[in-house]
């Protein structure tokens, strides 16, 4: 989709982050690399990126590999959005 | 040994598929459920809440989606079919019946004695419980051979091993049920003798009670104590985080239950768990226990 606005998807995704952890982080920052984040917060990611992008996350997409840094984040985000905006629904 | 022979011929060609009933839709028997279901295993999910076997489903899609994303579910198996019912009418042709209802040990026996009435004789009734002796629930049961202990911790997909409680009249029939149904849900079985709190409970819910007083008695804060269990000795989340995992409540309930039965004043619940409690701070299903964990959005 030509109106995703990367930018502003990753500035909501780093401040959903540094509400809930209370830290700063990088979009290129594996956040569950050691000393990062427990992988149970992944579903708070989840349920976040649902909610503030109106997208369902399901099926293969569940994968904690797609939750790993803000940019793979908003890669999935732009995904889901296409998808659904191409009349697939969700 | 408690496992069984790697010979064995796999459970679903000498048992016929499972299905199973899970009494009850509080945090453990949605977990269970979840655990079954992502089995490929279908699930008869009782509860007489209606209201709470709403908010199940809910939390089984939850706990479905965690445990594909942490990888703990079998790749190829499809989602076994949830059904669920206020009542046990459609408990008759379950292959196992796992009861996770509240731990008070007369609401357990009562429940235990209506669905042994209903169920195919030799059909294993499993009560999830963490702290309550297996053959004063076996009594309640028509056949108390039948009659058999596990005790899922929180979360049932995350956790590899599951403590089996064999009581003094449980069936050697009910054992090898019990442990093929385990075998099917992917989870390693240690099998124990039944006493109250049986091993993991007696061991870890005075500890947790001893945690929570050192935080009453002002010594260190809730997130100082967990962070020496964990960073000093290991423990995997910090003992008053585990308590907020399991419900307040439900800790409290299973030290009095151990209190009562070894008269272990160190089980005796403290005056803190017991105003967490009172004030409704039951912990992560309450949003607030130890810690607080409201959304931030």
């Amino acid at each position: 989709m030509s109106d995703f606005d990367t930018e502003a998807t990753e500035k909501e995704i780093l401040r959903f982050l540094e509400a809930r952890t209370k830290r700063a982080w990088e979009t290129d920052t594996d956040l569950f690399a050691s000393g990062g984040l427990s992988s149970l917060f992944a579903m708070e990611l989840v349920v976040h990126l649902e909610k503030a992008f109106a997208v369902s996350v399901r099926g293969a997409d569940l994968r904690l590999d797609n939750f790993r840094t803000v940019e793979s984040m908003t890669e999935l985000v732009d995904r889901l959005r296409t998808t659904s905006a191409g009349g697939t629904g969700a | 040994m408690t496992r069984a022979p790697h010979t064995a011929p796999d459970p679903h060609t000498i048992a016929g598929p499972h299905r199973i009933a899970v009494l009850g839709a509080g945090v453990m028997g949605a977990g269970i459920t979840a655990l079954a279901l992502g089995h490929g295993i279908p699930v008869l999910l009782v509860d007489t809440d209606e209201e709470r076997l709403g908010r199940a489903h809910d939390d089984i899609d939850r706990e479905l989606r965690m445990a594909q994303l942490l990888g703990t579910l079998p790749a190829t198996t499809g989602t076994g079919a949830l059904e669920a019912a206020t009542t046990t009418d459609g408990v008759g042709d379950v292959t196992a019946v796992i009861e996770a209802i509240t731990e008070v040990t007369e609401l357990k026996a009562k429940a235990l004695a209506d669905v042994s009435a209903r169920v195919r004789p030799g059909t294993p009734l499993i009560s999830n419980t963490s702290s309550i002796p297996i053959d004063e629930l076996a009594g309640h049961a028509e056949r108390a051979e039948d009659v058999v202990g596990t005790h899922f911790m929180n979360p049932p997909y995350l956790i590899p091993t599951v403590e089996v409680i064999r009581g003094a009249r449980t069936g050697d029939r009910t054992m090898t049920a019990v442990g093929a149904l385990l075998t099917a849900l992917a989870r390693e079985q240690v099998v124990v003798r039944d006493a109250p709190g049986f091993v993991t409970s007696r061991v870890l819910h005075p500890m947790i009670n001893d945690a929570a007083r050192v935080v009453q008695e002002g010594t260190a804060s809730a997130e100082a104590v967990d962070a020496l269990m964990e960073g000093c000795l290991g423990h995997p989340t910090g003992p008053l985080r585990t308590a907020d995992l399991i419900g307040i409540d439900n800790l409290v309930d299973s030290l009095r239950v151990l209190h009562q039965r070894t008269g272990d004043e160190g089980c005796r619940p403290c005056d803190l768990l017991l105003d967490k409690v009172r004030q409704g701070e039951l912990g992560r299903k309450t949003g607030r226990g130890f810690y607080a964990y409201q959304e931030e959005n």
